[in-house]
C-alpha cells in the first residue's frame, strides 16, 4: 500500500492506518460567493476524512475546484481536488497543481470529465491533450521524480500531493474494467473512487477480479455510494446516465416508499428516508466486500443527507489523525 | 476520402451578395464520391440558383464547370477565363479546393459551398463516417486498426471512459450515438489475443504532428522538380 508517499495528506494517512475512509463531494455554485462554499462545508465538516471538489462537473461552469477548495479548508475541511482533462491542456494543468499545492491542497482527483455536449457550453472546444491514466502520471512524477511532464526538473518546492482516479465498474466492457483499474496503478495512482455502486453483486465480481490482480496491494479503492432522493432520480439513472447500472429492484423499493402518502411533503419524506436507509444498507454491504478500503460518499446537491448516512453507517466519529508527514521525503 | 456536405442555399445566397455572373465550379475527387461537390451537384446549385434570381427578381447570370481536382493548379488553369468572367467564384470543392481556387486567381472573389465535414468513408449508402484525424503519428498499429483520436469523444489513448455502455458513447442520443472506439478496440484485440498491446500506459502523445504544432508541410527533396516554387 503505497498511502504514504511523502504528502501531508490526512486521507493518505487514514488509508496507512489502515480505517475504514470516508470521502464525500462538494460541488461548488455556478456563481462568485464563497459563503456557499463555506455553509455547504459546514454541514460536511467532522463527516469525512476528505471532501472532493468537483470541477465543472457535468460540464457546467462552476467556481473553480481550487478556489473553493481552498474556501473550504479555510472551513477545517480536507479537500480533494478534482481536475479533469477536458478543460485544460497539460501547461494549463501542471500550472494549476503548482497553484494548488501552495495554497494547501494535498489530494488530487484525476478525471478525463464529461462530454461538454452534456453541459451548458456545448459549443466549447474540448481539449483531451492527455487523459486521466496520463494526468495520473504526470503528478506523480511530479511528486516522486520532481519532474514536469516534459522531463524538465522542478526547481525548488516540487507539489507532492495524493493522487486519486476514477473507475466505473459498470462501464463497458465489464472483462476489461479490472486491468483498466491495473493500469491506473502502474500509472502510480494511491487511491480510487468508484462511480456510485447500486449493483453489489455485480461490484463484488468486479472486487474478486481487481484483488486477484493485485491492484489493491498497489493502491486503495473507495466505493462510491450515494442516497437516491426519489424513484425519478432513481429512474434517471437507471435509463438515462451511460454506464450506470441501478437493479430494478432499487427503482421499484423507491416507489413503493412512497404509495399511499397523499401529502406530498410526507411524500418527499419518505423517498428521501428510503433512500438514506438504502445508502446505509450499501455501504454495511460494501464494507464486507474484499479490497474495499472506504466509501466516497456523493449526495448531490444534498449534502445534508452526509451527516445523516454517516452517522446511521455508524461511520462517525471520524478518526483524529495527524496529516501523513513522516514518510515525507525532502523537498526536490 | 474528404466528406463534405453542402451549406444551407440561404447561407450561400448571402456569401454570394450582389454577384451578378456566378461561377460554380465542382470537383470530380472527394466531393463528387460523396455526393456534395461533383458535376451533378454543380449543376443541380447553378439551377437553384438561378430559379431563386428570378424569384427576387436579381438576374443572375449562373454557370457552372467541375474540375477533376480543385486542389491542383493543372486542373485549374483550364477554368482561367471563366473564373476571370465572373464576379464570384462558388467553389463547391472541399476546403482545400475553395483556397486552391483563391490562391491561383488572387483577383477573384472565391466563396465555399459546402462544408468540410471530416476524413471518412461511407457506412452505408447516405452514410459517411469519420475515421482519421490526420495527426501526424499514426497510432493504428498499436490499436488494432480502429483510431481513437478520430472516433473516441475525448481522444483518449487508454479508454474506454466510464460512459461506455452497451458498444457505444456516451456522446450522442439514440441512433446517433458512434460506437465506443476502446469497446471496439478491446473487442479487436481479444480477438486477436493482442491484448498486451493496451495493458500498459500509453504515454502522452506528441501533438507536434497534428495541428497543434501549426499548418503542416511536407517536404520531399526526392520529387522537388528545381522550377517548380514551394510554398510561399
Amino acid at each position: 500500500m503505497n498511502a504514504s508517499n511523502g504528502t501531508t495528506s490526512r486521507l493518505a494517512s487514514i488509508l496507512k492506518h489502515g480505517h475504514f475512509a470516508v470521502t464525500t463531494e462538494l460541488g461548488p455554485p455556478k456563481n462568485a460567493d464563497p459563503e456557499i462554499v463555506r455553509a455547504k462545508a459546514r454541514v460536511l465538516r467532522g463527516c469525512a476524512d476528505a471532501v472532493n471538489i468537483t470541477d465543472n462537473q457535468t460540464a457546467i461552469v462552476r467556481m473553480s475546484s481550487i478556489a473553493a477548495g481552498v474556501i473550504a479548508a479555510q472551513e477545517g475541511l480536507e479537500p480533494v481536488i478534482q481536475m479533469t482533462c477536458r478543460d485544460r491542456n497539460r501547461l494549463a494543468m501542471q500550472s494549476d497543481l503548482l497553484g494548488a499545492y501552495a495554497l494547501g491542497m494535498r489530494n488530487v482527483l484525476c478525471l478525463s470529465g464529461d462530454h461538454q455536449t452534456f453541459g451548458n457550453h456545448p459549443q466549447a472546444k474540448n481539449v483531451h491533450d492527455i487523459d486521466s491514466m496520463q494526468l495520473v502520471q504526470m503528478v506523480v512524477g511530479l511528486r516522486d521524480r520532481g519532474c514536469f511532464q516534459c522531463g524538465e526538473e522542478i526547481k525548488g518546492d516540487n507539489p507532492r500531493f495524493f493522487v486519486g482516479a476514477a473507475e466505473n465498474p459498470f462501464g463497458d466492457p465489464f472483462d476489461w474494467r479490472p486491468y483498466r483499474l491495473a493500469k491506473k496503478a502502474k500509472a502510480g495512482a494511491d487511491f480510487i473512487q468508484t462511480q456510485l455502486v447500486f449493483n453489489v453483486p455485480r461490484f463484488r465480481e468486479f472486487m474478486r477480479r481487481v484483488v486477484d490482480l493485485g491492484v489493491t496491494e498497489k493502491l486503495s479503492i473507495l466505493a462510491g455510494v450515494g442516497p437516491l432522493k426519489s424513484p425519478a432520480a432513481a429512474r434517471y439513472m437507471r435509463d438515462q446516465v451511460p454506464g450506470m447500472d441501478v437493479p430494478d429492484e432499487i427503482v421499484e423499493r423507491m416507489e413503493a416508499a412512497g404509495r399511499g402518502i397523499e401529502d406530498k411533503k410526507a411524500r418527499t419524506a419518505a423517498y428521501r428516508e428510503t433512500g438514506i436507509q438504502i445508502c446505509v444498507e450499501m455501504i454495511g454491504e460494501l464494507r464486507e466486500i474484499k479490497g474495499v478500503a472506504g466509501i466516497h460518499l456523493m449526495a448531490i446537491e444534498w449534502e445534508d443527507a452526509v451527516p445523516i448516512v454517516t452517522e446511521r453507517a455508524k461511520l462517525l466519529p471520524r478518526p483524529t489523525l495527524e496529516p501523513e508527514t513522516s514518510a515525507c521525503p525532502p523537498p526536490h | 476520402m474528404i466528406v463534405a456536405e453542402q451549406k444551407p442555399l440561404a447561407e450561400i445566397r448571402e456569401l454570394l451578395g450582389n454577384a451578378k455572373r456566378v461561377l460554380v465550379v465542382g470537383c470530380g475527387t472527394c466531393v463528387t464520391v460523396c455526393f456534395a461537390g461533383g458535376a451533378k451537384e454543380a449543376g443541380v446549385l447553378g439551377s437553384l440558383l438561378r430559379m431563386g434570381a428570378q424569384l427576387d427578381g436579381s438576374a443572375k447570370d449562373v454557370s457552372e464547370v467541375t474540375v477533376q481536382r480543385q486542389c491542383e493548379r493543372e486542373y485549374l488553369d483550364g477554368i482561367r477565363e471563366q473564373v476571370d468572367e465572373a464576379d464570384a467564384v462558388l467553389s463547391i470543392g472541399c476546403g482545400i479546393g475553395v483556397q486552391a481556387i483563391a490562391e491561383q486567381f488572387p483577383d477573384a472573389v472565391v466563396v465555399p459551398g459546402l462544408n468540410t465535414s471530416f476524413l471518412g468513408k461511407p457506412a452505408a449508402h447516405g452514410e459517411w463516417v469519420e475515421r482519421c484525424a490526420a495527426c501526424g503519428n499514426c497510432l493504428l498499429g498499436v490499436t488494432g486498426g480502429i483510431c481513437p483520436i478520430a472516433r473516441c469523444a475525448k481522444q483518449l489513448l487508454n479508454g474506454p471512459c466510464g460512459g461506455s455502455s452497451k458498444g457505444k458513447c456516451e456522446v450522442g442520443t439514440g441512433d446517433s450515438k458512434p460506437d465506443c472506439a476502446w469497446q471496439l478496440i478491446y473487442d479487436k484485440l481479444k480477438a486477436q489475443d493482442r491484448l498486451h498491446l493496451i495493458t500498459e500506459v500509453a504515454p502522452p502523445k506528441d501533438w507536434r504532428t497534428s495541428r497543434d504544432g501549426g499548418p503542416r508541410r511536407i517536404v520531399r527533396e526526392d520529387l522537388k522538380l528545381p522550377s517548380t516554387g514551394g510554398q510561399k
